[in-house]
């Protein structure tokens, strides 16, 4: 049914089950989108990860396909996200329908000077593809497929883990374990954790096909199209000519009914018409929960992605947030395995991505709502709100057809130092990521360190140890959207998150938010 | 044809206002919304004050 050909990653007989192994300082379980970016982003830090996989294979049908702009940036730094724009598409576009008029067109990025886009839109078997080719040639990880978690016994120092192969079971004893293992998380069923949250009815149809012709590179959003006339459509483009088509069934369709093949052509054919012609790629009727784990730190073992947090799919607030994620952990862990930092950083991990999975739940539940109103009165004013979008700007403001994942701010975080000048009118503020600009002949985002930066605009400052110096020139475009003048400073982290800003260079200061940024 | 009344955005956070629009209705029986959004609309006409303001807005909501 799909053109992607799945290729079967080897599986070698591990020597734990001969004999015990060394005991390693992390094991990251689960090989989707969290686990191989958490697996690099440790590695390209120094530190050696085993990376367990229970199958040999990647993602099985396109699932999250919306690459995030953030997201781009953190895979940049392993050399693959050139790779991802090159085969997927880009857009950053979309456009909204009422019936059969367009009411309103959005563009994610209207100002140039960004390295990358809002979005590609790329299937989640290339993403996992291109990270499983990077890992398997980076020194420091080893990749594990058909190893299959079945045991976890947590101690206060480390964590001893039971692995399944074809070829019979081993124990391995890790300093921290990483659950990357997706919504139905193995690790936590082990450990008995509870996974608090809503459950949602409605349910979708995900069609992706195969289409010839000339395909639209834009979002495409329908409320009460004349070809599905009583709910709602979204159309995506992907990489291979491959369209996703998702139909909003409502609560009482009949799932079994809406999934044989000929009831989906009859679907299609009304939306693409009597010439279209088309193959199917893959096809899912889904519904969707919205839940979060209440610690994402439980002793020496940690949660990511799906394992930890789901939303609805509206807004690409999935994958990317698994991405985000694993560049959060990635430094603090590094930091913490190094003796560099206190355990107790790993605390500002749980906090920091809490907070951005309860704004990614409320914002795709908000999307949720407007998508599928959930009482009468809702619906009246979802529909008097696109009745006045043709005339008024201000109602095409409010319609909701999935807010589209943005870095999440963490104000008030405990490892950020709050502004003390009171004369910023602009700018990414402490616990907002760090803003894309041309700089010199490249870009600003590619000269952020892996450990901290002191970005300065105007002249160089003898910045501490420990510290990577940027200057900036203080005219360019770089300064405006950094709200800078000259001497403007800026610390920004690893994950390239503003952790402290001042108008002039002080270096206690820069010492005091440093140390506080570290954890201690 | 723009007359007195504002057409582009005038909310600083249109998502948080338009959910507690949907929110206050929520286990209203059909004549209780009725009664609520009369009552809202008068406690915001007043405030609005301006009559031709008012009666545009009177006009463009008729379907």
């Amino acid at each position: 049914m799909s053109s992607y050909a799945y290729r079967h990653y080897p599986y070698v007989r591990p020597p734990e089950l001969d004999r015990p192994g060394a005991r390693r300082p992390v094991v990251i379980v689960g090989a989707g989108i969290a686990g191989p970016t958490l697996a690099l982003s440790l590695a390209v830090r120094g530190v050696p990860v085993l990376l367990l996989d229970d199958d040999d294979t990647v993602s099985l049908g396109s699932r999250s396909i919306c690459q995030a702009k953030h997201s781009l940036e953190i895979w940049d730094r392993f050399g693959i996200a050139q790779r991802m724009v090159e085969k997927g598409i880009t857009w950053e576009e979309g456009e909204v329908y009422l019936r059969d008029q367009p009411i309103y067109r959005f563009n994610l990025q209207p100002e140039p000077g960004h390295k990358f886009p809002a979005f590609v839109n790329l299937q989640q078997y290339y993403v996992e593809e291109y990270l499983y080719e990077r890992c398997a040639i980076e020194p420091l990880i080893e990749m594990r497929h058909r190893n299959k978690i079945v045991g976890v016994a947590p101690r206060d120092d480390g964590v001893t883990v039971t692995v399944e192969t074809p070829d019979g079971r081993y124990d391995l004893e890790t300093d921290w374990l990483a659950a990357c293992d997706g919504v139905r998380s193995p690790v936590r069923h082990l450990l008995g954790l509870p996974y608090p949250g809503e459950v949602f009815h409605d349910q979708f149809l995900i069609a992706d096909i195969r289409l010839a012709g000339d395909l639209p590179r834009e979002r495409r959003f329908w409320f009460y199209p004349p070809f599905h006339p009583t709910n709602s459509v979204l159309l995506h483009r992907q990489a291979d000519d491959i369209l996703r088509v998702d139909f909003q069934l409502g609560r009482d369709a009949d799932p079994d009914e809406e999934k044989k093949p000929e009831k989906i052509d009859r679907r299609l054919r009304q939306m693409f018409g009597p010439e279209a012609r088309w193959e199917h790629e893959w096809s899912s009727v889904y519904t969707f929960t919205c839940r979060m784990m209440e610690r994402f730190v439980h002793g020496r073992v940690v949660f990511a992605g799906d394992a930890a947090h789901v939303v609805s799919p509206f807004g690409a607030r999935g994958g990317n947030a698994a991405v985000a994620d694993a560049d959060n952990l990635a430094w603090k862990l590094a930091r913490v395995i190094a003796g560099r930092s206190p355990a107790s950083l790993l605390d500002s991990y749980c906090s920091e991505r809490r907070a951005a999975s309860r704004e990614n739940i409320r914002q795709s539940t908000r999307s949720t709502d407007f998508i599928t109103p959930k009482f009468e009165a809702s619906r009246i004013i979802r529909d008097a709100t696109l009745s006045l979008a043709r005339d008024f700007p201000f109602a095409r403001a409010l319609i909701n057809s999935g807010r589209l994942s943005v870095p999440t701010a963490h104000g008030g975080s405990p490892i950020d130092t709050p502004d003390a000048d009171d004369d910023w009118s602009g700018g990414p503020s402490p616990g907002r990521a760090a803003l894309d600009a041309p700089a010199g002949n490249g870009w600003l985002i590619d000269r952020l360190g892996l450990d901290f930066t002191l970005l300065t605009f105007g002249d160089q400052v003898a910045a501490p140890a420990d510290l990577t110096p940027l200057a900036i020139d203080g005219s360019g475009l770089a300064a405006k959207r950094y709200d800078a003048r000259p001497g403007t400073t800026y610390l920004v982290r690893p994950d390239r998150y503003v952790a402290a800003r001042w108008r002039r260079y002080d270096e206690a200061a820069v010492q005091a938010a440093l140390a506080r940024a570290a954890g201690h | 044809m723009e007359g007195a009344l504002r057409r582009t955005l005038n909310l600083a956070q249109p998502d948080e206002i338009y959910n507690a629009i949907v929110d206050a209705h929520k286990g209203l029986s059909d004549e209780d919304c009725r009664a609520f959004d009369a009552r809202l609309i008068l406690l915001l006409v007043n405030h609005i004050g301006d009559e031709a303001v008012i009666r545009e807005a009177l006009k463009e909501a008729t379907a």
